[in-house]
């Protein structure tokens, strides 16, 4: 087969400690660690929120969220990028092409995945959770908390998702980033390149890449979740 | 499968390829993104399909990848600019027919203030070397296209090194190049008629011109029959001779962007 070599290779350079694969590897789990820390506690907390209170127009709002699941990542993209540009109202921050840049876009990216799964996650939990808590004296904050924590693994679920659109997508992490090698060149946009190049079975090296790491991640974290219900 | 589902799904797809399916007088046509977007392609076909009497497809990519495309039987002929690469291709029997079509011109772009103070000048190589150490940035193709190739020659002669934090392998097509050259006010070796559509969203300037090493030629190359069965092979050198008749000849040195020459015919 064509790939198979170029995939040995890959694996080959991936345990060497090859500096230009991990660089591009690290740029791909870096920010898309960091774009989630950064905002995950927003998302939960509003979907939390959207899934707890009722108000006038709180359908529309589910409606919306669950709209831009399907927004398409370049348009995200193409937001961010007319934001940042030297012409556009944030080029003085000089963040377009930076990684930077890129984390802002996967957490526009995974604002509404996380907000949509914690929603769900919630509004499938138990009711009284929340009132028992309430009646036992605790602060609506502690009660919060304390249902998120009974949803715990579907809130991990809105984080595993969210993890997997980020470090998938390519056409915002292209068009913020633009794949500069050794700054912003990660896993999708390196097989854009390879592809682009006509180096096909290096892309689908690379993409064998990114299933590994995905597998060792989910992995670690499926651990954590057995050790969690072992408790 | 039931009959007719089988049926309904055969019209949907029917349906829904109808306006795209490929007769079988249509040439398919592997290209680099620069005929497309220059709108070379879009003034050339229109002629050649009156004579010829069917539809050229157009896959528009890097010549690397045209040359795979070709390589693979996905494309009766291709039109590319990377001399090297396009003797290999022959050399390894890959195409039948290889003819010289035109040439196009190479020039340096960067910001009006100019902070490598290359302006004016005719020697790609000297210039080269002045950016290089101007503390601008340059912005490069970095994805084996054969812009890339030029460039990559150039440093090689100048005898730069071309990596640190100047040196912007951005990976991406031309447009995105200037288009990124133009936000870090840096430099840029394009075709210029790619340039020709950018100039004013990018405010960058033309700055180095008329070196003979930036003439970029383009060849036409019919896939080699034997090699791959369902080749429309009599399409693919029927644009191949037309492109090399005085007519083809004629209508690539009429093409003009903004009142400007972009190609040159070259066929012998």
């Amino acid at each position: 087969m064509e790939w198979f070599e170029p995939t040995g290779l890959a694996f080959f350079l991936l345990l060497t400690g090859d500096a230009d694969l991990w660089r591009i590897i690290l740029t791909s789990l870096i920010c898309s660690v960091i774009a989630l820390l950064l905002i995950s506690p927003a998302a939960i907390a509003l979907g939390f929120l959207i899934a707890k209170i009722t108000f006038p127009g709180r359908r529309a709002l589910v409606v919306l969220v669950q709209a831009l699941l399907s927004f398409p990542t370049v348009v995200v993209g193409l937001v961010l990028y007319m934001l940042l540009s030297r012409q556009g109202p944030f080029g003085f921050l000089k963040l377009l092409f930076t990684p930077e840049a890129i984390i802002i876009g996967y957490m526009m990216i995974a604002f509404p995945v996380l907000v949509v799964f914690t929603l769900s996650a919630v509004q499938g939990a138990d009711p009284r959770i929340y009132e028992t808590a309430r009646s036992l004296g605790a602060s609506p904050l502690r009660s919060a908390l304390t249902t998120l924590f009974e949803v715990r693994f579907g809130v991990m679920a809105a984080v595993f998702n969210g993890f997997g659109r980020v470090v998938s997508e390519v056409g915002c992490a292209i068009m913020v980033g633009g794949n500069i090698a050794g700054l912003t060149r990660n896993i999708p946009t390196a097989i854009a390149l390879e592809t682009s190049k006509g180096e096909f079975a290096q892309g689908i090296a690379l993409g064998f890449v990114l299933i590994a790491v995905a597998i060792g991640i989910n992995a670690a974290l499926a651990w954590l979740q057995g050790r969690g219900g072992l408790e | 499968m039931n009959p007719s589902v089988a049926r309904l799904t055969g019209c949907l797809l029917a349906l829904l390829m109808g306006g795209t399916t490929l007769a079988a007088e249509d040439i398919r046509l592997a290209t680099t993104t620069s005929t497309e977007n220059s709108g070379l392609l879009n003034y050339l076909l229109p002629r050649f399909e009156a004579r010829y009497g069917g539809k050229v497809r157009v896959i528009a990519v890097g010549t690397g990848t045209a040359l795979k495309i070709g390589e693979k039987g996905d494309a009766d002929v291709l039109l590319v600019h990377a001399r090297p690469l396009e003797d290999k291709f022959m050399a390894a029997g890959f195409g039948s027919v290889r003819k010289d079509v035109m040439y196009n011109d190479f020039i340096i772009v960067g910001p009006k203030k100019d902070p490598a103070a290359v302006r004016g000048g005719k020697d790609v190589i000297a210039a080269m070397k002045k950016i290089s150490t101007s503390g601008a940035r340059f912005v490069s193709r970095g994805d084996e296209s054969g812009t890339h190739q030029m460039e990559k020659e150039f440093w090689k002669d100048a005898g730069v090194a071309a990596q640190g934090p100047w040196y912007v392998s951005s990976g991406q097509g031309m447009g995105q190049v200037l288009t990124m050259a133009g936000q870090f006010e840096g430099y840029a070796l394009t075709d210029r008629a790619t340039y020709a559509g950018y100039r004013d969203k990018t405010g960058l300037d033309v700055l180095v011109e008329g070196d003979p090493r930036m003439f970029n030629p383009y060849g036409v190359i019919v896939v080699n029959p034997a090699k791959h069965s369902g080749l429309n092979t009599r399409g693919a050198m029927a644009f191949a001779n037309w492109l090399t008749s005085a007519e083809g000849q004629k209508a690539i040195a009429d093409f003009k962007i903004s009142g400007l020459q972009m190609f040159f015919p070259s066929a012998k």
